[in-house]
């Protein structure tokens, strides 16, 4: 038994089983490390589309392989479910299902493929719904293994995950494979996560509702890396590919947590000509977008750039000069998506990109400011956005352990969700640590990160804006809601939580029935 | 004290719970808890309507709750909305509230 | 008048009585005072329900300073005699009549409140109470009304019955409630109480709702209802006094004070006299400034 650095108790068995080292730190110096490269398969201009999908997988997918996905079609993806069923359907066993996500929309189909012993090991950012339950309850052998969107990169990269098959859904392609985000009815824009999975998969089998005229440009997928176009129906409801959450919201605790969060930005020292940051999408973050815009007006500040999942509020001030790049990892909504196709200064970028920190620089590394989300806080500042507070897998790491590690990282949550506390003492779950996390802001107030005391001295005293310790959130928060009945779990784990690194911060087990 | 009608207080709601009360001749109070958080709340919500409803003199009665997330303030108010309704009483329990 | 310390009354927000999740979180959006409602908001078969609900939610949810007004089924319903004894007993700040007509209805409600602070053990006189003036009747007479009992804390103006009494409706320019708002003022700072003006119902109008409220502060009212948290910054802005403002009053505070310390009973600044009324007003200032996060603990000017 070893402790990690966030006081996890992780047994020796699963160090040894999976290979893993205990998270021992957020400083990872200057790991060297040796990347892997595909299996290639030369063609010689021949025309790659095929119009089953059952003829890919026939040829392609065998027993034991690993198969991925990306999830930038989110809750409308129709491509995931209808090469799952086709996989299914052909008898394949024993897949390991690597995804950048999972959506909703996707979770029967999972629990099915896993009840048909199709797929029986899984790497993912998140899951919920059906499927968060039925692995929570223990529906698969072998324990499903979290990483961040960064995590993901590096693994790949580093041959962690060896994509065999990518099936990757486009709004557009054409016959040789050059494709990308930007047009066709299910446009989503930036194919960040999928770029990974195209540039290391051994066999990358592009689908698409669109075929255009050779050559596609600007491409981002192109024909070196690929080895199949399959003509599908439709790819994705252009309606549920937005994630909805890009109005403005009128909620008054999301509007008042939004005001603190600008208030905490515009009194740090980051908030200058130049600075940097990163909201990504969520009623609460999109207002905190518009209340900084308002500050960057008065102040006459512009932003070098914004960083991560974008959404129109976003592009709205990369089209009023307020930020001078736009570097889009992912978009929610389809006016930022519209705005990549039309902005040269949106400039598309790759999840190793984004956040991997195994390569030669990530852009989250130059990242002064960031606004994250948060199940649970608990009181050293720790976050989890993966479990609920049954313990209930319900969540997706997403980029927050990567973004974390900005200069300035803000933690917006409400202090509590119905009769859930969000800041208390005990998480179910560990995502982020919080020697990264700078900043939690609620609607009663603000807690500060001892460990920045930079930050103590610059944000105590901002009128209207209550300066709490973490413990005493957590006090108000439970004097509130009552103390919880502590949530029991069996000894077998269902979930391994990887830190960005690949070390392993927590360990998620089965919940008791 | 057993009651005389079956009655409902409370709705279904965010941060509501919904109290339905039913006559049981004998059994006590037996609660039939249906809440998102009756892994870490159930007892206590349990709790705090057994004891609304003892504190109306109710020792048998068949209650079914819906929880949306009730604080134990709503659960303790709306748990004595139904006893009162399913007792017929219209004046408040002063020695309850 | 019930207290002689003047409170700030910027907004009263309306919480509705059977609503769960409004009440518990009514206490985080700042509002000067958080009204309760058990009469417009709650349907004649839940008013027992309510009750019990606002009962439990002021015994156990914390509202912080915010002055705690409960809005009682009017006199004329079987529910006010239970609604008043049972907020008195919970410990209410306020109780808030509605449709008050007359002096004998607030000097009614004042024995009633007596009559529960003694059965419930409540400190006598703890309980204040004001008057929501919702008529052509309740006008006339509402300087006996504002006058009808010490522990009156202020009349409110309810323009959608009123209005509807005087056979008009609400415009945008307020014109139909001249008359009414200046009486009710009048009334108020007569009996030295405060003025609430009504509210601004159409929640997607800002811009509306600041030329409403500059209307009303200019012509003198402590504040408005609002009927959503989102109004509360809006309104409590168009309270907030101007950095010129505050260096007034900041140099009358200081005045005051240098006076004091040579025992000078005549106090001057800049070759004026500071009288009582420019003493008061500059409290009143450092209050709404304070209230508008402007200064900082010491009544520093905060730069932005």
């Amino acid at each position: 038994m070893s402790k990690n650095n966030v006081g996890v108790d992780i047994s020796d068995d699963i160090l040894s089983t999976y290979d893993y080292k205990p998270f021992a730190g957020t400083q990872l110096g200057n790991p060297v490390s040796h990347r892997v490269a595909p299996t290639v398969r030369a063609q010689f201009g021949e025309n790659k589309v095929v119009d089953s999908i059952a003829q890919v997988v026939k040829a392609e997918v065998k027993d034991g392989m690993t198969i991925s996905f990306h999830h930038h079609l989110r809750e409308g993806d129709q491509v995931f479910n209808e090469v799952m069923q086709v996989i299914i359907d052909a008898g394949i066993k024993d897949l390991t299902l690597a995804p950048s996500s999972l959506t909703n929309v996707m979770n029967d189909m999972v629990v099915k493929a896993i009840q048909a012993g199709t797929v029986t090991h899984i790497t993912s950012s998140g899951m919920r719904g059906s499927l968060g339950d039925a692995v929570s309850h223990g529906a698969l052998k072998t324990p499903v293994i979290f990483r961040s969107h960064g995590g993901r990169a590096r693994a790949i990269e580093t041959g962690k995950i060896k994509i065999d098959v990518a099936f990757l859904g486009v709004p557009n392609a054409d016959e040789q494979g050059n494709a990308n985000g930007m047009t066709g009815d299910a446009a989503f824009g930036s194919l960040g996560y999928a770029l990974m999975d195209a540039k290391y998969a051994n066999k990358v089998v592009l689908l698409t509702d669109n075929l255009v005229p050779y050559p596609n440009t600007p491409a981002s997928i192109n024909q070196t890396q690929v080895d199949y176009v399959v003509k599908v129906d439709q790819v994705g409801d252009p309606d549920k590919i937005g994630s909805g959450a890009t109005r403005f919201t009128k909620d008054p605790k999301e509007l008042k947590i939004a005001q603190m969060v600008n208030d905490v930005i515009t009194h740090s020292a980051y908030f200058k000509d130049g600075f940097s940051f990163q909201t990504g999408s969520g009623g609460a973050a999109l207002a905190v977008t518009r209340y900084l815009r308002q500050a960057m007006l008065d102040k006459h500040i512009t932003a070098s750039f914004a960083l991560g999942g974008i959404t129109k509020p976003t592009t709205d001030l990369l089209a009023e000069g307020l930020v001078r790049k736009v570097m889009d990892v992912q978009d929610f909504d389809k006016g930022a998506a519209d705005s990549m196709h039309t902005n040269p200064a949106q400039q598309e970028i790759d999840a190793s990109w984004y956040a991997d920190p195994f390569n030669k620089g990530a852009m989250v590394d130059k990242l002064d400011v960031v606004i994250l989300s948060a199940l649970q806080v608990d009181t050293h500042f720790n976050v989890n956005v993966l479990t609920g507070s049954d313990g209930v897998l319900r969540g997706a790491v997403g980029g927050h352990q990567d973004a974390a590690t900005a200069k300035l990282t803000i933690i917006s949550a409400p202090l509590v969700r119905g009769r859930l506390a969000t800041i208390v003492p005990q998480m179910t779950s560990i995502t982020t640590p919080g020697e990264s996390i700078d900043v939690v802001v609620t609607e009663i107030g603000i807690a500060i990160n001892p460990d920045r005391q930079d930050l103590v001295a610059a944000l105590s005293h901002i009128p209207g804006v209550p300066v709490f310790t973490i413990d005493e959130l957590a006090a108000k928060a439970e004097a509130i809601v009552g103390k919880p009945a502590p949530i029991e779990y069996t000894d077998r784990p269902v979930a391994l939580v990887e830190y960005r690194d690949g070390s392993l911060i927590d360990v998620i087990h089965q919940v008791k029935e | 004290m057993a009651i005389k009608k079956t009655a409902l207080a409370g709705t279904l709601e965010s941060s509501d719970i919904q109290i339905t009360l039913a006559p049981a001749a004998s059994g006590g109070i037996q609660i039939d808890l249906d809440s998102a958080v009756a892994s870490q709340y159930g007892d206590q919500i349990k709790k705090v309507i057994t004891a609304a409803l003892q504190g109306l003199g109710i020792t048998d009665a068949l209650v079914k709750a819906v929880d949306k997330g009730a604080l134990d303030c709503v659960i303790k108010a709306r748990t004595i909305a139904a006893g009162q309704r399913a007792l017929e009483q219209t004046e408040p329990a002063w020695e309850v509230l | 008048m019930a207290e002689t310390e003047e409170r700030l009354r910027r907004t009263m927000m309306f919480v509705p009585g059977n609503n769960p999740a409004m009440l518990k979180d009514a206490g985080i959006y700042g509002a000067d005072s958080i009204m309760f409602d058990l009469e417009d908001a709650v349907s004649l078969q839940e008013k027992d329900a309510a009750r019990d609900l606002v009962y439990e939610a002021l015994k156990t949810v914390e509202y912080g300073t915010a002055e705690k007004v409960v809005r009682v089924n009017g006199v004329d319903t079987p529910f006010y005699k239970d609604d008043v004894r049972a907020m008195v007993k919970a410990g209410i700040d306020v109780i808030r009549l509605p449709k008050t007509e007359t002096a004998a209805m607030i000097q009614e409600l004042v024995k009633d409140v007596a009559a529960a602070e003694q059965e419930f053990g409540r400190p006598e006189g703890s309980t204040h109470v004001m008057a929501a003036i919702e008529s052509a009747k309740g006008v006339v007479n509402v300087n006996a009304i504002a006058a009808a009992s010490d522990r009156m804390i202020g009349v409110a103006l309810s323009a959608e019955d009123y209005t509807t009494d005087m056979k008009t409706h609400r415009y945008p320019d307020g014109r139909e409630l001249e008359y009414a708002r200046n009486v009710i003022l009048h009334a108020a700072r007569a009996a030295g109480i405060a003025a609430f003006d009504t509210v601004f119902t159409n929640l997607d109008d800002e811009e509306g709702l600041i030329r409403e409220t500059k209307f009303i502060h200019q012509l003198g009212f402590d504040g408005k209802s609002v009927i959503n948290p989102r109004q509360i910054p809006v309104i409590n802005a168009v309270y907030a006094p101007t950095k010129a403002e505050i260096q007034t009053a900041q140099q009358v505070i200081a005045a005051i004070a240098e006076a004091h310390e040579k025992g000078s009973g005549v106090i001057s600044l800049n070759g004026q006299m500071v009288d009582r009324p420019v003493a008061l007003r500059a409290q009143r200032v450092m209050r709404l400034a304070q209230a508008s996060h402007l200064v900082d603990e010491e009544g520093n000017y905060v730069e932005e």
